[in-house]
């Protein structure tokens, strides 16, 4: 329960970021979709399809510690965990690609644009930003669980840890699932 | 044998654990013993918040400079604010008398998480340092009033980032406590508990901690934007950058105004044990109470654009915020109604705890119908900004939350270290504390509707009478508080040994002796009964 | 601990082939330039998704009847603050 609960206060975190979107979005509905030309649609439809795999492999890790599967079950956080990487690699070379066009906050480039492409641009980096934190956080979590489940601490009769993290994970998820469309097919 | 024994005899004061000594207290996870680290913490900043607002107040008895400069008082005001507000109010009740109390009011051993309020509180030590620290370093203390309205926080050369990361680190400490007490009511309550057999202060925590849990990251995010702004040019709140100003202050209301509700739902909570106590008889509407409570905390939520009705809201956005103020009013006018039916044909027992009890209901109406002027629209427009608006959260605040908080030292003292302090002198020091509060809060409202602004350090000299009025009250009640503290330090030192009821009270905390042992109960009891049956004595 | 209902590595992998349908659906809708009903697709879509990764992914659905009153809760709460803060920014 208690997991269930804090990921409650992840939600009104990521809330807040998205009421604020919102509001803008209202208002510089032309300048967001300018805006979200310039984010590679691809890579952001990649990392999506690749964190809800990422839930598949770790909802999966559950299953098979539920079943005693201990091998399965640590292979499958591996999974999840190198999935994770190749989420945060992409974003790396996508921001990497950004700060190659002088597209950062405080940026001069950015400061001459239009106000609602300067505001997407300060949304853009602080949500994904922050997500991107929090799959750190997860990931972290995960790789605890695989020390815990390899030293019998985790197992199929006590499994909280796995189940917390998984928790965790999925959230990381589903604050994706609405960012990508907010964010990349604003148009 | 003798080991248990010897536990059962040995009070949570006195056991000695893993830990010797100091550590013996920094390190324990017993709910009671974090409960009184957060009571010392609390103690130290108040007395140091409440100096500053003396400060405050002798430099305003007179127009003009007296004592100090106007970027000294802003910044006064500010910190003043700031250690109120998040050190003291926000976690105050909840975190003292919340987790002294619940888990033993329910039945349980200890909260759910044990180390994670162990963490909360270093949590809270650590945000209340760096607040502190905000005083010292950097450019000089923040001079934005603790509500750090942009433009301003943005721009300010002082050190406002410190004092937004205090606040953040605070947030979180709260939000983990709320956690705390979801998990332990839902999970933790003795066999035979169910939530309807559970007693009001629970419910007022279980309220509150889902406020908490909710609310709090909606600043959080708030202040990390501030920050963003500051460090990073991202202008969510600055116009030059395509943001708007009056956003923040939706985003900071928004946890802001339900963050009132974590202050006062507690507070309730505890005037609604001390009454059936003091009167010998149930409660009267016991489920109009919890859910009332309940109401509170939901509607709570929905009132935040009434502190800014003078902002530039729309039409509509104002009428329905005034509107929803003023449905919030009903809940606890419902529980007023109901504190003084608990009394009605009580066999009353006028104790300090009932005294500061019932001159709660006073103080707190005073706050709430003042509460009610101010969200109507009209008046609304004259007193935004004045001292009526000071007044009236400072009689809310401090009258409501503040004297159930001495309502509530005074009422669990006895169980707390085992000890009476002298009956007399805690009246005393109500008498000074309530005629202190008065006199020095009563005036604001006056000279705020003849049109003093607040946050101001120089006013017309037409409104000097009231600041002197407000200056006699403050040293009054200043007086009030060190000769209660001092009543109470002697008590734990010198006081008559408590017994296990001196109360009469028939709550679960009144069956088990005073102190009680680190695990509360020998063996956790079985419920039957309503929560508040005083039938045939126990 | 609690008595557990165990998903099958089955259903796991129906779930995603499931959320992968709708996540091409979105691109695909996003690449139609609907404008204004875009932004309802995608939110609609998303929140379909959402819903899915809570129920079966997250487990809610073999939860007490409490947790998904709780998430429930949660949502309205969030949703309803965001509908009152646009009843300022929609009518100035």
């Amino acid at each position: 329960m208690g997991m269930w609960l804090f990921i409650f206060t992840e939600l009104f975190l990521f809330g807040g970021l998205f009421l604020v979107y919102a509001i803008f979005r209202a208002k510089y509905t032309e300048d967001f979709h300018e805006a979200a030309l310039e984010l590679n649609t691809f890579i952001g439809t990649v990392n999506t399809v690749v964190l809800l795999v990422s839930s598949m492999t770790v909802a999966m890790s559950i299953t098979a510690i539920q079943k005693g599967e201990k091998g399965r079950a640590i292979r499958l956080l591996l999974a999840t965990i190198f999935l994770a990487l190749i989420f945060m690699v992409n974003k790396y070379f996508e921001w990497g690609h950004k700060f190659e066009y002088h597209i950062y906050p405080g940026s001069p480039v950015l400061v001459n644009m239009p106000k609602g492409e300067l505001l997407f641009f300060g949304l853009y980096f602080m949500m994904t930003g922050l997500h991107a934190l929090h799959v750190l956080v997860g990931m972290v979590l995960l790789a605890v669980t695989i020390r815990q489940i390899s030293k019998n601490k985790v197992r199929s009769d006590h499994y909280s840890l796995h189940e917390n993290s998984g928790l965790y994970w999925h959230l990381v998820d589903f604050i994706w699932i609405f960012l990508f469309p907010l964010l990349y097919l604003v148009t | 044998m003798s080991e248990s024994e010897k536990q059962v005899q040995e009070s949570y004061l006195e056991y000695k654990g893993k830990y010797r000594g100091i550590l013996g207290w920094l390190l324990s996870t017993d709910h009671k013993r974090i409960a009184l680290l957060y009571l010392y913490a609390i103690i130290i900043f108040f007395f140091t918040a409440a100096v500053l607002g003396l400060l405050m107040t002798i430099e305003k008895a007179n127009p003009g400079q007296d004592i100090m400069s106007a970027q000294t008082y802003n910044g006064l005001f500010t910190i003043h604010g700031v250690i109120m507000i998040f050190i003291i109010v926000i976690p105050g009740l909840a975190a003292v008398f919340g987790n002294f109390a619940l888990p033993i009011m329910i039945g349980a051993k200890d909260v759910a998480f044990p180390r994670l309020n162990l963490f909360s509180w270093y949590l809270f030590i650590t945000g209340a340092i760096l607040g502190l620290l905000s005083q010292f370093m950097g450019d000089g203390p923040p001079d934005t009033g603790w509500t750090f309205y942009v433009p301003y926080s943005a721009e300010s050369s002082t050190n406002v980032i410190f004092a937004l990361t205090a606040a953040f680190i605070l947030g979180f400490s709260s939000i983990l406590t709320g956690l705390n007490f979801i998990v332990t009511i839902h999970r933790m309550r003795a066999p035979g508990m169910t939530w309807f057999k559970m007693p009001l202060f629970p419910w007022a925590l279980y309220a509150t901690a889902w406020i908490q849990l909710l609310a709090t990251p909606i600043v959080g995010i708030t202040l990390l934007m501030v920050i963003a702004e500051r460090v990073m040019q991202i202008g969510f709140f600055d116009p030059a950058l395509g943001g708007d100003p009056v956003l923040f202050q939706h985003l900071f209301w928004i946890y802001s105004h339900p963050a009132v509700y974590i202050m006062i739902l507690p507070a309730m909570g505890v005037v609604t044990e001390i009454f059936p106590t003091f009167s010998q008889k149930p409660v009267f509407g016991y489920g109009a109470i919890a859910i009332s409570s309940l109401a509170i905390a939901f509607v709570g939520y929905f009132v935040w654009g009434h502190h800014m009705f003078t902002a530039g809201i729309s039409y509509w956005s104002r009428w329905f915020f005034s509107f929803l103020t003023f449905i919030v009013a009903v809940p606890s006018a419902i529980k007023v109604f109901n504190w003084i039916s608990t009394m009605y044909g009580g066999s009353i027992d006028l104790k300090p705890p009932l005294l500061y009890a019932i001159s709660f209901i006073f103080l707190f109406m005073i706050g709430g119908f003042t509460g009610l002027t101010l969200g109507s629209l009209a008046p609304n427009i004259q007193l935004h900004d004045t001292s009526f608006v000071v007044a009236h959260f400072h009689y809310i605040i401090f009258g409501g939350m503040g004297f159930a908080f001495l309502a509530a030292i005074h009422y669990w003292f006895p169980k707390i270290y085992g000890r009476m302090y002298n009956n007399r002198w805690a009246n005393i020091s109500w008498g000074f504390l309530f005629g202190g509060f008065n006199l020095l809060y009563f005036p604001q409202f006056i000279i705020g509707i003849q049109g003093m602004p607040r946050r101001y350090f120089d006013y017309l000299p037409q409104f000097q009478y009231g600041h002197m009025l407000s200056l006699i009250g403050a040293v009054i009640l200043i007086a009030g508080l060190v000769m209660m503290t001092v009543n109470l330090i002697h008590a734990r030192r010198k006081g008559a040994i408590a017994p296990a009821n001196p109360w009469k009270g028939v709550t679960l905390e009144w069956q088990i002796p005073s102190p009680p042992p680190v695990e509360n109960f020998e063996e956790i009891p079985t419920i039957t009964r309503k929560p508040y049956f005083f039938g045939k004595n126990d | 601990m609690e008595k557990h209902h165990i998903s099958t590595y089955f259903s796991h992998g129906t779930v995603l082939v499931a959320l992968l349908v709708l996540t091409a659906i979105t691109v695909l809708v996003a690449e139609l330039h609907l404008g204004a009903i875009s932004v309802g697709v995608a939110l609609l879509v998303a929140s379909v998704k959402g819903t899915i990764v809570l129920t079966y992914f997250m487990h809610l659905k073999y939860e007490s009847l409490f947790y998904k009153i709780m998430v429930a809760g949660v949502l309205v709460v969030y949703t309803l603050v965001i509908i009152f803060t646009f009843f300022d920014y929609m009518f100035r």
